[in-house]
């Protein structure tokens, strides 16, 4: 058990120094870099908990994917940090007020449970019975059935975010020239050649 | 470095022979796949710390490249799966026991071999895909920058990652250990010579394929990738899903 809890110690330390450093480097490549590492710690902390099926899912769909194209994109950009700064005083005060409204929310959570006992053995009650199964099924079976009109309903958001942000970015550009297989394929030599008869000395 | 300890640490759940596997993870073809996608960090990592031009034209490419391919990956994984009814790459295999070659997946799910294939061609940046390194456009692209014993990693990762994906590859479809005819002479060779003849004939493809193929344009390998493999595959699922469902086979 000791060693169970010196790993969590370890590593939901390591996640919270760098997640710190995500916000405090100041080369954004090296930030991303360290957000891939509190990913990979909080996918320690998921199999440390028994959760190896979410810890995967966390590692190849965060690490796996957006964090490249996080990477890409930052790699792209051309960021001025002079300018950055000069307007970190000016949302200092809303920055300053999200982070008061969340410590405020956590506080009135843990607050909730000290105050009455109920609350906590609530949450802290097993949703599906742990039987033999295997994580992926457990899951499976919870999203499922006991949740699929919520499942449902984030996979609905998801759609309309992502074909908002293509409506939004996509633009039609005169004058690109694009390959359009089909035409090439169905071209015949009658419309691409002609033959001529030249005479000599004159050309076409 | 990254590129070639990722490739050996993905040996660990490669199911060489019945029981013989270093960690029977429940989530086996799950690791796989994330550190299969992790690949690309090596190669945006050195892209990016060469400081220089081709290199980071490389890394770009890559990394775009891999992403694209790894959607069809995952809806072929998925696919074979929904067959087995387990994670676990041993019950991977042993789904396909019975009926000797007959039984193996790759004859159900021909489509989703090829397309399988042709994703791991452009996931281990291989001929026609390796377009991070192509060196008549960018001298050696990601590894332009490195010699001695830097480059050496980069290609023995890129080997091992050929092997690997082949192992893989070799276990989803070709059915790991088993023997191709569950008769006297075959069945008594061991296991792991028939798995390593399955991932010799693949890898003996992926050379074929390199010395055969020219290189793909770049929007080609875009469309392909996403035009052609990711409606296929999506569809290959739900039909897969549906047979399964209709004839009253779900594992």
């Amino acid at each position: 058990m000791i060693i169970a809890s010196l790993a969590f110690y370890l590593f939901a330390a390591i996640t919270v120094a760098s997640a710190f450093m995500v916000i405090a480097s100041k080369n954004p490549v090296h930030s991303v870099l360290f957000l891939i590492l509190a990913f990979f710690n909080s996918a320690a902390l998921f199999v440390l908990l028994g959760a190896e099926f979410l810890a995967m899912i966390l590692v190849v769909v965060y690490v796996g994917a957006v964090a490249v194209l996080f990477l890409f994109v930052v790699m792209m950009l051309d960021i001025n940090f002079s300018e950055l700064r000069q307007g970190f005083l000016q949302y200092l005060p809303i920055g300053a007020l999200i982070g008061l409204i969340l410590m405020v929310e956590l506080i009135l959570v843990v607050g909730g449970w000290t105050l009455s006992p109920e609350a906590l053995e609530l949450s802290a009650a097993p949703v599906a019975e742990m039987s033999d199964k295997t994580n992926t099924e457990q899951l499976g079976g919870l999203l499922y059935t006991k949740y699929v009109y919520l499942f449902q309903a984030a996979g609905m958001i998801l759609l309309v975010a992502m074909i908002g942000a293509i409506v939004l970015t996509h633009r039609q550009r005169p004058g690109v020239k694009k390959q359009v297989i089909a035409e090439q394929v169905y071209r015949r030599p009658e419309d691409a050649m002609q033959v001529r008869k030249v005479e000599p000395g004159q050309g076409v | 470095m990254i590129t070639f300890l990722l490739a050996l640490i993905a040996w660990a759940v490669i199911p060489f022979d019945e029981g013989m596997v270093l960690s029977d993870i429940n989530v086996g073809v799950l690791y796989l796949f994330a550190i299969s996608s992790l690949g690309v960090y090596g190669i945006i990592v050195s892209g990016w710390a060469s400081n220089s031009r081709y290199p980071f034209l490389g890394a770009l490419r890559s990394a775009a490249q891999m992403v694209s391919y790894e959607v069809s990956i995952g809806f072929v994984i998925i696919t074979v799966l929904l067959c087995v009814g387990s994670l676990n790459l041993s019950d991977v295999v042993k789904a396909q026991e019975g009926g000797g070659i007959l039984g193996w997946y790759f004859l159900p799910h021909f489509p989703m071999f090829i397309i399988f294939f042709v994703s791991i061609l452009a996931e281990t940046n291989r001929h026609p895909f390796d377009l991070p390194e192509s060196e008549a456009e960018l001298v050696a692209g990601y590894q332009t920058e490195y010699s001695s014993m830097a480059f050496a990693l980069f290609f023995l990762g890129e080997y091992m990652n050929m092997i690997l994906m082949s192992g893989i590859c070799a276990i989803l479809f070709l059915g790991g250990w088993l023997p191709p005819v569950d008769i006297a002479p075959f069945n008594m060779v061991p296991g792991i010579i028939w798995f390593a003849l399955k991932v010799a004939l693949l890898l003996f493809v992926f050379i074929w394929v390199r010395a055969t193929l020219p290189r793909y344009r770049y929007d080609q390998l875009m469309r392909l990738g996403w035009k052609v493999f990711l409606p296929l595959s999506l569809f290959w699922v739900v039909a897969t899903a549906g047979f399964l469902v209709a004839f009253d086979m779900v594992p």
